[in-house]
């Protein structure tokens, strides 16, 4: 059993250094074909074509190297735009100088009446740009002037780059697509090969070091937790952390340095959809596979459990089916992308116009859809909640809760139990569910009024700081890159604005609650140290009072920790719920609370 | 002192008082906590143990890294100034009764008004030859476990004398730690001398089933050092010899009190205590482990080294101190333990042997990880108690069903609404109900 043991973990590590060196491996080469094909536009193609000549047909061996040297040619590029297309002070001049007291915007087809794509460009830029200043008064030249200039500076910041140069969006993407398709490297040879020794190999190791577990007798078996590097914030721990914490960096904000990674899914991708894999292919696979294999390792740990093997095969089969397969065949089949199990505030981009428009052309399918999401929210999050507690979503389906139940168990014991912990967490996750709401309210009047200013903001602008800094920072680089430092709820306990408003159901009006048993508490502490939400359960069982706090995402292994059987979850009549704390033991005695 | 109680229930005229607590486990914190909650008293808990009140049934759990010392504290560190409970670390080596006051370690004294004795137990030695050996103790306070710590690094094989509760919990901790271990005892089955036979028999054949050589009907007789004077070996009254690192000597505990000598507060085995937990001294209190009752309850020992009562006399001195008289008379009987895997809950009385007026009723599960075992009066069919391996049962329901008495029929056919278990795990109730139904009719 040893040897299978080791033989496991020498895989995984095998496996795991693959992944980490394919990174490295490809080399580059940009034609001008590929270019031709990433980039649609003639003109803009040719010239990036003549800012990248440098780099056309080289061998450039490194993706730092070979992203750098794309983004500066899209750089010079949008600097020798800005150079040609900018509106120069003699124009600006010219302009003023045809104005007495009045501004006409029919003015400017005097100024720029020749043919040629600048003139054209600055002719129209400037009646888009300035459209507001036609008919206004002033009442010196140098008034109009400043006013003038101000509207040239705004062409020459947004107009330029918009419409005959690259936008930040556009060279993310293309920066993305070109590193992608010219890169040639062992794993784009080879995708499948590389795919089974690292995947692969990580899958088999970690099974075989898993499977072995069998072997000793079932029960709860948290044997050495708090000595070992991997899961007492140890050096193992830490540098796993760092590790996920710089893949999230790199997922959102850098996909363009790790298309060698997404390459070697490409087959599954075009197995599966028909298309080559996008980053969030490979992190749903990766995602997926993770909740798969130590899911498995969850079963084993708690065979002797119904309810924890039932638990956790509902979140593997909810992660495999409808996070990852469902979406995909979907696409498969020309319909929109949709995962049928996330709710809005979670799936905070639910309402973007965006998905909404693609929704509403999808017929009656995407109508379908859309009544789905929104009965979701209204209808599922407080029935459901009612019946069966928050934990029917968060650890039985939802796929945050599904990685931090599986891949994350094993750092559950790491979450804070302090009082403080408790109050930061409050105010956190209701922050986070109202800047939810208050963003979602801009984004859908922005979708009916079509005017991106709401109240005292933009609701572009909010929707990007909340992908940023929610969305992808909280949920991703700290929720999970945080696990072996914090915990496996750190996004689900301070951040999760969907948990928020299933906890505040929760709290208030549910049958759900954790019951304590009589005078059997021995205060002992196990419950509260393997609470992933950093509940201190032993306040209460030791005091004999029910469990009734929002954050309880009911993943039930206070209950299974517990040596003398005193906690159980529990659906049944409201009455009683908040009732005061009984301790069973003396007569005569009456507890004062 | 009774006068002064008079006095006290009309509480919110009692000038403050000075109540000094010997000891912060269990007994003395929760009657500390409980007089906090009903009156302003200044309250000083005395402890050399540790700092902060932790959870002893928790040791076992910090040797096996499932917690840390710190995850079994149970009030956070700032509870206690908030709470103006204050907290001494000095060890009482006086009592001064007359004077009260307290003679400490440190050589400091502290006067009192009230003194409660909560200083616990100390592990049992029977005088074995070679007993204090290196690499030889007991466990019962946070210094044992240090202790262990030291004493089984890089060991191979380790014997346990004693089938009890802690042997059981040590026997645990070392195989969580790939250490072999032998482990002796006296019955002809593990803690045979409080679980009926067959109970015993279950919890023998699970230990053994977790490669802990276990030998029954076996004594120690003599412990044996190597020339470093670390224990080598031990040797039993069946004349074997059995090579060791370390024995861990887990035959039962004592009161605590060897610091009462000549302080004019009566002891026997422990310190005798009237049904309001006083002792002959009208303004010493004494709880928990420590205390021996001068007075009977039913179906309870008079010296009771179990949590719960230590929390229950905590909860009764705290009443009685704050105004409200009030005698120690605790309900139904309850206990519970774990034995490795298999979690023991006990309601009412099953003694070891059955009275002559009682029936009982053993089921055990196919797995030989479950069972059940009913206890009720022939005569009259009033349900006297009930052990259970391997399930959960709600304590309050039996609780109830023993306080009103109820016959073995009425708990047999309620079983459903004592099942404690988590949602989803196998149903019991209908196999046990059909079994004995089989056996005894309608019982």
């Amino acid at each position: 059993m040893k040897i299978i043991k080791a033989t496991g973990l020498l895989l995984f590590v095998f496996g795991f250094i693959v992944f980490n060196i394919s990174f490295f491996q490809a080399s580059y080469t940009l034609t001008p074909e590929l270019v031709k094909e990433k980039i649609s536009e003639p003109a803009k193609t040719a010239l990036f074509l003549q800012k990248a000549e440098s780099i056309l047909n080289q061998n450039i061996p490194s993706n730092f190297a070979f992203v750098a040297k794309v983004k500066a040619a899209f750089y010079s590029a949008n600097d020798q735009q800005i150079k040609q297309y900018s509106i120069t002070t003699a124009e600006v001049n010219l302009l003023v100088s045809l104005h007495r007291e009045k501004f006409s915007i029919a003015t400017v087809d005097s100024v720029f009446s020749s043919k040629d794509a600048i003139s054209v460009f600055k002719n129209q830029a400037l009646k888009t740009y300035g459209s507001w200043l036609d008919g206004q008064p002033f009442d010196t030249q140098e008034e109009l002037k400043a006013q003038i200039l101000g509207v040239a500076e705004k062409i020459q910041k947004y107009g330029i780059v918009n419409h005959v140069g690259f936008d930040r969006y556009q060279i993310k993407d293309l920066t993305y697509a070109l590193t992608k398709s010219a890169a040639h490297s062992p794993v784009k040879r080879k995708p499948g090969l590389y795919l089974f020794l690292s995947f692969g190999l990580c899958i088999l190791g970690a099974l075989l070091y898993i499977l072995p577990k069998l072997e000793d007798p079932s029960g709860i078996k948290n044997n050495g937790i708090f000595f070992n590097v991997m899961k007492n914030v140890g050096w193992l721990g830490m540098l796993t952390g760092t590790w996920l914490i710089v893949f999230y960096i790199l997922l959102y904000f850098f996909p363009e340095y790790m298309t060698n990674w997404i390459i070697m899914t490409d087959p599954i991708s075009h197995w599966l959809n028909g298309n080559e894999a996008s980053r969030f292919f490979l992190y749903g696979l990766m995602y997926t596979l993770c909740i798969l294999v130590m899911g498995i390792r969850m079963l084993i740990h708690y065979r002797h459990s119904r309810y924890q093997m039932l638990r956790t095969c509902s979140v593997m089969f909810f992660q495999t089916a409808f996070a990852f397969l469902l979406p995909e065949i979907l696409i498969r089949l020309n319909k929109p992308y949709f995962d049928f199990k996330n709710i809005w505030p979670l799936d905070y981009s639910f309402f973007f116009d965006s998905r909404l428009d693609q929704l509403t052309e999808s017929g009656a399918l995407g109508i379908f859809m859309i009544g789905w999401g929104i009965a979701l929210i209204l209808l599922a999050v407080p029935i459901m909640v009612y019946f069966f507690g928050k934990r029917w979503y968060c650890s039985w389906v939802c796929g945050c809760g599904g990685l931090a139940e599986t891949l994350g168990d094993p750092y559950r014991q790491l979450s804070d139990k302090s009082v403080k912990a408790w109050k930061v967490e409050r105010w956190m996750i209701h922050g986070v569910l109202v800047f939810a709401v208050v963003m979602t309210t801009g984004v859908l009047y922005t979708y009916f009024t079509k005017s991106s200013w709401f109240l005292f903001f933009d609701s572009y602008q909010l929707r990007e700081i909340y992908g940023a800094f929610i969305g992808a920072g909280f949920a991703g680089v700290v929720g999970t890159g945080f696990y072996p430092m914090m915990g496996n709820r750190v996004w689900c306990r301070f951040g999760c604005p969907l948990a928020a408003y299933l906890g505040i159901v929760q709290r208030f009006k549910s049958r759900f609650r954790i019951t304590t048993n009589g005078g059997q508490c021995i205060s002992c502490g196990n419950c509260s140290t393997y609470c992933e939400m950093g509940i201190d359960v032993r306040w209460y069982a030791q005091r004999g009072q029910n469990i009734v706090r929002s954050s309880c995402v009911g993943c039930g292994v206070c209950s299974a920790v517990c040596p003398r059987g005193v906690l159980n979850l529990e659906v049944k009549n409201e009455t009683g719920r908040f009732g005061n704390p009984v301790l069973i033991g003396n007569n005569h005695v009456k507890l004062v609370d | 002192m009774p006068d002064k109680l008079v006095v006290f229930s009309y509480s919110t005229l009692v000038a403050m008082q000075h109540i000094v607590i010997i000891g912060n486990g269990v007994s003395g914190t929760t009657a500390a906590r409980h007089i906090r909650k009903r009156s302003n008293h200044r309250i000083t808990v005395v402890s050399s143990e540790t700092t902060h009140f932790y959870s002893r049934t928790a040791l076992m759990y910090i040797f096996m890294g499932h917690m840390q010392y710190e995850n079994t504290k149970p009030y956070e560190d700032s509870f206690w100034k908030k709470n103006k409970i204050e907290l001494v670390s000095d060890h009482v080596e006086k009592v001064d009764a007359p004077g009260s006051s307290l003679q400490l370690r440190s050589g400091s004294t502290i006067a009192y008004d009230i003194l409660i004795i909560a200083s616990g137990s100390t592990s049992n030695k029977f005088g074995w030859p070679g007993e204090d050996t290196k690499g030889v103790q007991g466990l019962y306070g946070y210094p044992d476990l240090q202790l262990m710590e030291t004493n089984t690094k890089g060991i191979q094989h380790a014997v346990i004398v004693g089938g009890g509760l802690i042997g059981i919990e040590m026997a645990e901790m070392l195989y969580s730690r790939n250490i072999s271990v032998t482990l002796l005892a006296r019955e002809p089955e593990f803690w045979s001398n409080v679980l009926p036979l067959q109970d015993a028999n279950l919890i023998s054949r699970h230990i053994r089933s977790h490669n802990i050589d276990l030998r029954l009907e076996t004594e120690l007789t003599e412990i044996r050092a190597d020339e470093t004077g670390k224990v080598n070996a031990v040797v039993t009254n069946k004349g074997e010899i059995i090579n060791c690192q370390f024995v861990g000597l887990t035959t039962g505990v004592s009161p605590n009190i060897a610091f009462l000598r000549d302080s004019g507060i009566e002891t026997n085995r422990g310190i005798l205590v009237n049904e309001y937990l006083q002792t002959n001294i009208p303004n010493v209190y004494a709880l928990g482990d420590c205390v021996e009752r001068t007075y009977d309850l039913p179906g309870r020992r008079n010296i009771e080294q179990v949590w719960y009562t230590g929390r229950m006399m905590g909860e009764v001195v705290a009443q009685t101190i704050c105004g409200e008289k009030t005698k120690y008379e605790p309900g139904p009987w309850f206990n519970s333990a774990k034995f490795f895997d298999i979690e023991y809950q006990t309601y009412g009385n099953v003694g070891k042997d059955l009275a002559p007026d009682e029936e009982d009723f053993y089921w055990e599960d196919q797995s030989g990880l479950k069972a059940i075992h009913f206890v009720w009066n022939r005569n009259s069919n009033e349900f006297v108690g009930i052990n259970a391996f391997g399930i959960r049962l709600r304590h309050a329901c039996f609780d109830q069903w023993l306080r009103e008495k109820k016959d073995i029929q009425f708990v047999v056919d309620h079983l459903d609404d004592a099942n404690f278990n988590p949602e989803f795990f196998p149903r019991y109730e209908t196999e046990v109900g059909t079994a004995i139904a089989t056996k005894f009719g309608a019982v």
